[in-house]
């Protein structure tokens, strides 16, 4: 087992209120960082190793990956009832404070200021995205097929408008036997493996 | 009333199958929610999905709750519901169900072949959101420069994404 040992496991509201105080006051892309200095810095619930593994699971499966850590850190410290609460702590200050934003949304949104300021932001998600695509993505950038197999996804999904089920099937599929046992393209294989992960 | 139960049913059904596919998280899976909600049910105007987009950017955790104000905007309180249901729950109970296989399955081959082999897909589906979103929102000398420079400022200096999203917030009204 790579998790710290510990006599006792978090009772379920500890579980909670963490994952409550990293929904309410972590944001966009800094969030692995937030989980990492909670999980393992602060709480001690995981290890170096333990979080790693929890993040690159996390970041294969589909969903959000601070959901998916919170999922999978409740999953280890408590069951699906972790799971459970750990999700929901992370989604639900969020939740509220959008629904909120929201609302007022529904009514200011006729106001030319309102439309600037939301096209300004959305502009700067971009940057958002694109930034944490690259942090992400360091090393599938700098290998020459898995860039191949970026481009490919992006210039599909993104340009040509390939729906999402045929890529995940189509080019996930065909990049997994890429990546296949025994074929030098997996992370074992390859030396820079652990240290490009964790810092991602 | 049944026009209404019927959109729930299909934000049910429609982010529910986006959550499962969405590898490499909520950017990801943009341009297909824009595909069902705008291009296909014509549920939201394009400006409506950008700027409701824009407001999970400014809401803490993660940026994708924006969902439920799309799902109120197409079918109110149950539409709220059923989008944010769809879009949390189904990938959630596959990463529970995936992490105890994970865990039985530790010395299988394949299990490295797919971590290894599904992130070129993620980060290319990423792109694929970025390229969307900025069909979407950037345009103009303003709208080139903020995300020009939110992306070189993030992957730089590293600051808090939360001051540059107010940033180009406060860029937007100025630029008129």
């Amino acid at each position: 087992m790579s998790e710290v040992e510990h006599v006792a496991p978090p009772s379920l509201a500890r579980i909670a209120r963490v994952f409550l105080q990293i929904g309410a006051t972590s944001f966009g892309g800094g969030v692995v960082a937030y989980l990492r200095g909670a999980l393992v810095e602060r709480e001690r619930w995981f290890d170096d190793e333990g979080f790693l593994r929890i993040l690159e699971l996390s970041q294969t499966l589909p969903g959000l990956n601070s959901v998916n850590v919170a999922v999978l850190a409740g999953d280890e410290l408590r069951g699906w009832r972790g799971a459970l609460v750990g999700g929901l702590g992370m989604i639900l200050p969020g939740l509220i404070v959008v629904t909120i934003l929201g609302m007022a949304w529904g009514e200011l949104q006729d106001l030319p200021v309102v439309g600037r300021a939301l096209a300004g932001a959305a502009a700067a998600a971009v940057g958002l995205i694109v930034a944490t695509t690259v942090q992400i993505g360091r090393r599938q950038l700098t290998d020459p097929v898995d860039l191949a197999l970026v481009a490919v996804t992006a210039v599909a999904v993104g340009g040509l408008g390939v729906s999402l089920p045929w890529a995940v099937v189509g080019i996930g599929g065909a990049s997994v036997l890429l990546h296949r046992p025994g074929s030098g393209r997996r992370p074992s294989e390859r030396k820079d493996s652990a240290s490009s992960r964790a810092s991602a | 009333m049944m026009e209404e139960i019927h959109r729930v049913l299909a934000l049910l059904a429609g982010f529910s199958l986006i959550s499962v596919l969405a590898i490499g998280g909520g950017s990801a899976v943009l341009p297909e929610m824009h595909k069902v909600v705008v291009e296909r049910h014509h549920w939201l105007q394009s400006d409506d999905f950008k700027e409701v987009y824009s407001l999970g950017q400014v809401a803490p955790g993660p940026n994708m709750t924006m969902v439920a104000v799309i799902g109120e905007a197409v079918a109110g309180p149950l539409g709220w519901l059923a989008a944010t249901i769809g879009f949390f729950l189904p990938s959630s109970l596959l990463a529970l169900g995936v992490n105890r296989l994970w865990h039985r399955l530790e010395n299988w081959p394949w299990r490295e072949s797919i971590e290894a082999g599904l992130a070129p897909l993620a980060i290319g589906l990423m792109g694929a959101g970025a390229w969307l979103l900025a069909r979407l929102a950037v345009s103009g000398r303003v709208g080139l420069l903020v995300a020009s420079g939110t992306t070189a400022l993030l992957i730089l200096r590293r600051p808090n994404p939360f001051w540059l999203i107010l940033a180009g917030a406060a860029a937007g009204i100025a630029a008129g």
